[in-house]
């Protein structure tokens, strides 16, 4: 198989109106930024654009502002470098900051962003490899089988497809409660967290609400969770240029000894990032410790539905909120 | 001995190009008019061509050719054909375009329309082995170097009797035997007895294997990714149709083969072939990141069983090995036969029975990766010396030691036939490796938890051969009294073919400012020497260029005796002149010693030479004839027993029992590899081998979905080979810089088993922070290590292949 890429009509507009303006007009329009997740696509020759618009040089959805109630606005073609390098995000919201940290290599965080990063298609190796599978259009998941390769695969939420988010700044997104700032033909709307990723069941050709034409202009972080107590880890089998096997984000804010409120989500386990909500219901309240942590080990994956190779993702999710819990502790 | 130049560091000359990306690989060759090439490759893992549609490639602009099967040479069954109109793996090339640029070669390869018949195909060796098992190829599911193609089919029975954890053991093609294993087991003290699955690996060369090509005058030429410059010719030029003397091959430099790229292979002659079809244009054939991976030839991976039986004080009495090859869809590699090797020299068992059946599958295409064999062998059996240990109560180390050979290894066997060894010092290794690392101390520790993790330490040992003979040395000195080494070796990046080179300027006192290696190709005049595989460079190339060294002393000395008289013996070398070892007034520089060669003619300028030389150096000491002293010489040297080189690895690591991820705290390599010729280099070897062999160990995977025989894991994000932050950036080296007796210096190899040792030693350092557990699974993956902290199933079969 070829990496040489098929012909496309390339534009390159400077402001979020040009870009409107080229999307409007266009039929099959593929919006890039950092190219981390498209040019992959594209030299595999499994997604085809005819037209390609690289929205990298418009100067508005560039860097990061302070907003007035502590929180932070990101815009969509920040560098997961800048986001990792950011004092303010360190002070304020160190689990996006860790998150940024760990995604891919180095030199895949120059040039991939905040946007494509929350926004990259699913790795599924057989979706991504071409098979025509119901992501793809198809009627059967490939990975799903009785002989499928699924080690990576969802615990959770399959419906028909079992792939996952690969993204690692998503789960501390949605654990911060982050809003997507999205441009849409003559609109422009938030989209919370919850909202923006989107599993099969909603749609399962794509893994956002992003519909064609639209621009995710940036991010939103309230200051709710700003200086609050973070965590965030990934486990990889590599300490770099890996897709979580699992990862967990959390947030939580403590009166004296205890837990007033918290926010924790997990990547890698679901087509979205997942909401423990149980362990967030059974932590409010609690002073963290060894019993917390034996309680939250045994509803964090509740209802997980392993594959033929991931059973380890349900260990691993429920040690990975002990840790978390355990951080809160050590704090 | 105290050498000049020999065991000290020095600047390899290919390094400056390599770090400032001056140097240029086959894919960086450009010429006027150049066309591009790209392959169509099979989209299903067996199947038969039904007709092939040109109707749409030909309609893209710029197209100027295709070839297709039928219009290359086909080899016999389980060959490895240029292209195929019976595909046996996915991938594998069935037609080349040749289009005016890249661009347009590409979408007219992917406009080629090849209606195709799937056939019956097979991923896991054992499936193919059951009564109806699918057989890889029509007609037969085994092959390898003395055994015939044909079908072998175990009965229902040979599966039954063991279940699905165990290995069954059928009909073997492959057995030899020595000792008498039933006395041994009936002996032993602890007899330890598992199956066990070893993976097959990419190479993950960074290079992939792309090459160009030309015809000029009657010649091809041929730039390529290979490790061995001279070596690589005779097939290539059989795989192009022609004669050897008709090729011109131009390898400079070789971005990775690990074997992969041992000699040549049929992507190499590609762009050779589709060039001749338009009219000798050059051609470059670009091959993209996942070609490599479907063509580049993995190590085979295996499923076997092993039964170890151990006396009281750990010396192994008895063994029985019985390996299933995962041979891939070709004849591949005999590792099996290095698994039993391996294990006869660094075992020393006193009895053995090894049985093997290399079987077909419609994978990648297998070929030799370093330690090929010998390397899974370490990985598969040092485990089991562990949980030996473990029972007999005795040290981890002392079991190894009372086994290996060492003091020199005058009684030490190898092999089925317990041939002779020229030197061992295993045990010698061992010492001072556990020195260097503090083994008895620090080992003491094994186990103790820090939080969630436990801390674990392993030994690895591992073996490869390390020599051969019978090859050709060629230098020159020049007017202007340079010395030339040329070297035929091929530059894999181990900057062994300089350090061999340096024998040359050792034995005739030379300054090494003033040498020149000329090597890279044809037109640098090479004589025929062994490829750059094999661990044997140093061993074999010493020798090489050490005869013809002595071929150039000898002649300094008469053409010296020629100017002033006397008999050559009265004649010494020094500072670079040759003079009358009793009145050094009688001297001439080399300089002048080389003009008067040109002068005498003869042998001495090269006109007149040795008759049991290879055609290959032939040619070249003609071609450089007449402009100096030329020394050539073959390696008629004595030379008896096998070569050893023997490797020992000491690691300390972390492992996170919630999250089942592996931190490398330290590592310690140790090399009995004869006579230290480079220090620099060997420590490059030592930590390239660890990084490679952490690789194998733990991350890397190959995984096929049996329902598809298509690979799941064709890039390096998917295959993951370890990165430089999964490895400790300091890790300590030994060598016992003991000279081996058949080598004038003492050298001989070292580079496979430096990553059988780490790998091994890694994975007996994962067990011992669980506490022993044997995984009998290589890698060890961040899952398998989780599961078994948490006391949880694996997901895979015992026995199932391609899963990791």
């Amino acid at each position: 198989m070829t990496d040489v890429m098929h012909n496309f009509e390339l534009y390159q507009p400077g402001t979020v109106a040009d870009a409107q303006a080229i999307l409007k007009d266009s039929d099959d329009p593929w919006i890039i930024a950092g190219g981390k997740d498209s040019l992959g696509w594209f030299k595999d020759r499994v997604k085809q654009p005819s037209e390609v618009v690289d929205i990298a040089g418009i100067e508005e959805l560039q860097g990061i502002r302070e907003e007035d109630d502590g929180g932070l606005w990101i815009g969509a073609l920040t560098t997961l470098t800048e986001i990792g390098a950011s004092d303010v995000i360190k002070n304020r919201f160190p689990a996006l900051s860790t998150a940024a940290d760990h995604v891919a290599s180095p030199q895949i965080r120059n040039a991939g962003t905040i946007g494509g990063n929350v926004s990259q298609d699913t790795r599924c190796g057989y979706y991504r490899d071409g098979f025509p599978c119901y992501r793809a259009g198809g009627n059967t998941c490939y990975a799903n089988t009785p002989t499928a390769m699924n080690r990576e695969h969802a615990l959770f939420e399959a419906s028909r497809c079992v792939a996952v988010t690969p993204s690692d700044t998503a789960p501390a997104l949605a654990a911060l409660e982050a809003t997507f700032v999205i441009q849409g033909d003559g609109d422009r709307r938030d989209v919370s967290a919850d909202d923006f990723f989107i599993g099969p069941d909603i749609d399962i050709t794509r893994m956002t609400s992003l519909e064609r034409g639209d621009i995710l202009l940036g991010i939103r972080i309230p200051g709710k969770w700003a200086g609050s107590n973070q965590y965030f880890e990934k486990v990889s089998d590599r300490n770099v240029w890996d897709f979580a096997l699992v990862n967990i984000a959390m947030a939580a804010s403590m009166d004296g000894g205890t837990v007033s409120d918290v926010s924790m989500v997990c990547g890698g386990v679901q087509c979205t990032p997942r909401h423990l909500s149980e362990v967030e219901d059974l932590m409010r309240g609690e002073s963290p410790g060894s019993n917390l942590e034996t309680l939250v080990k045994r509803v964090a994956a509740s209802g997980a539905q392993p594959l033929n190779f991931n059973h380890f993702k349900v260990p691993m999710m429920r040690n990975l909120a002990a840790r978390a819990v355990r951080s809160l502790a050590a704090g | 001995m105290e050498y000049k130049l020999i065991g000290k560091n020095f600047t390899p000359p290919d390094i400056e190009a390599k770090v400032t990306g001056a140097a240029k690989y086959a894919e960086d060759f450009q010429a006027d008019g150049m066309a591009h090439v790209k392959i169509f490759g099979s989209p299903m893992p067996h199947g038969v061509v039904n007709s092939i549609d040109l109707g749409e490639a030909e309609k893209v602009p710029g197209f100027l050719a295709a070839l297709v099967p039928d219009e290359v040479k086909q080899p016999g069954p389980a060959g490895f054909p240029i292209l195929s109109n019976k595909p046996t793996y996915f991938g594998q090339p069935i037609v080349a375009i040749a289009a005016e640029n890249e661009q347009a070669a590409a979408d007219a390869a992917a406009a080629v329309k090849v209606d195709m018949t799937l056939l019956p195909f097979v991923v896991d060796p054992l499936e193919s082995l059951k009564p109806d098992g699918p057989d890889a190829l029509e007609g037969g599911n085994i092959a390898s170097r003395g055994i015939d193609f044909q079908s072998l089919k175990w009965t229902g029975k040979d599966f039954a009797m063991v279940g699905e954890d165990e290995l069954p053991r059928g009909e073997a093609p492959i057995e030899w035997m020595f000792g008498d294993i039933e006395e041994g087991f009936a002996n032993s003290a602890v007899v330890v007895e598992e199956s066990m699955v070893h993976a097959t690996n990419a190479h993950q060369a960074m290079e992939p294997r792309s090459a160009a090509a030309y015809w000029e005058n009657g010649k091809c030429h041929v730039w390529g990714s290979t490790q061995s410059t001279s070596f690589a010719q005779p097939g290539l030029a059989r795989l192009i149709g022609i004669e050897l003397s008709d090729l011109v091959f131009v390898a400079e430099f070789c971005g990775g083969g690990f074997g992969g790229k041992a000699t040549s292979y049929p992507l190499m002659a590609l762009p050779a072939l589709v060039s001749k079809k338009i009219g000798g244009r050059p051609c470059l054939l670009r091959v993209s990141r996942v070609e490599e991976y479907d063509n580049g030839m993995a190590r085979s991976g295996f499923q076997g069983w092993m039964k170890l039986g151990f006396a009281q004080d750990g010396k192994l009495l008895a063994a029985d090995m019985f390996m299933v090859q995962d041979l891939g869809p070709t004849s591949g590699f005999r590792d099996y036969n290095n698994v039993g090797i391996a294990s006869t020299i660094v075992y020393q068992p006193a009895s053995m029975r090894f049985r093997a059946v290399p079987v077909l599958t419609n994978t990648t295409p297998k070929g030799a990766q370093r330690g090929p064999g010998e390397n899974q062998a370490a990985n598969m059996v040092e485990p089991l010396f562990d949980k030996a240990a473990s029972e007999l109560g005795i040290d981890r180390l002392a079991i190894r030691r009372i086994n290996a050979p060492g003091g020199g290894g005058a009684d030490a066997k190898i092999g089925a036939a317990q041939g002779p060894v020229t030197s061992a010092y295993l045990k010698e290794a061992l010492d001072k490796g556990a020195e260097a690392f503090n083994w008895v101390e620090r080992s003491a520790n094994s186990g103790m938890q820090n939080g969630s993790r436990a801390r674990g330490y392993g030994i690895g040992q591992a073996y490869h051969s390390a020599g051969s003979n019978g090859f050709d040395g060629l230098v020159r000195i020049t007017p202007d009294g340079i010395l030339h080494v040329h070297s035929g070796v091929g530059n894999l990046g181990t900057y062994s073919y300089a350090s061999t080179s340096r024998v040359v300027a050792e034995a005739l006192g030379y300054d090494w400012d003033n040498v020149v290696i000329e090597r890279g190709g044809t037109q640098k005049h090479i004589p025929w020497n062994l490829g750059q595989f094999g661990s044997n460079t140093n061993f074999t190339m010493t020798r090489s260029n050490y005869v013809a060294a002595m071929d150039a002393v000898l002649k300094l000395k008469e053409i010296a005796a020629n100017a002033f008289g006397g008999s050559p013996e009265d004649y010494s070398l020094e500072n670079e002149r040759v003079f009358k070892t009793s009145d050094p007034s009688a001297s001439l520089s080399f300089a002048e010693a080389a003009q008067r060669a040109i002068e005498m003619g003869d042998k001495y300028a090269g006109h007149v030479l040795p008759e049991d030389i290879h055609p290959m150096t032939q040619a070249s000491a003609k071609a450089i004839a007449g402009t100096g002293l030329v020394g050539v010489a073959k390696d008629n040297l004595e030379k008896e027993g096998t070569v050893p080189a023997l490797a020992v690895g000491f690691i300390e690591v972390d492992v996170d029992l919630e999250t089942g991820k592996v931190e490398i705290l330290d590592y310690v390599g140790g090399a009995d590899c004869g006579t230290v010729i480079h220090p620099d280099g060997l420590a490059a070897q030592v930590r390239g081998g660890a990084v490679m062999g952490f690789g194998l160990a733990t991350t890397e995977r190959h995984v096929y979905d049996p329902a598809y025989a298509r690979p799941n894991t064709r890039t390096f994000y998917l295959s993951k080979p370890p990165t430089i932050l999964d490895v400790p950036l300091k890790m300590g080296w030994v060598a016992t810089d003991q000279p081996d007796p058949q080598n004038p210096m003492g050298m001989k190899g070292i580079g496979e088993p430096l990553q059988g040792a780490a790998s091994a030693a890694l994975i007996n350092a994962i067990s011992d922070a669980l506490g022993g557990h044997l995984f009998n699974r290589t890698p060890v993956t961040t899952d398998m290590i989780l599961n078994a902290a948490e006391g949880l199933p694996q997901s895979h079969k015992p026995l199932a292949t391609n899963t990791v």
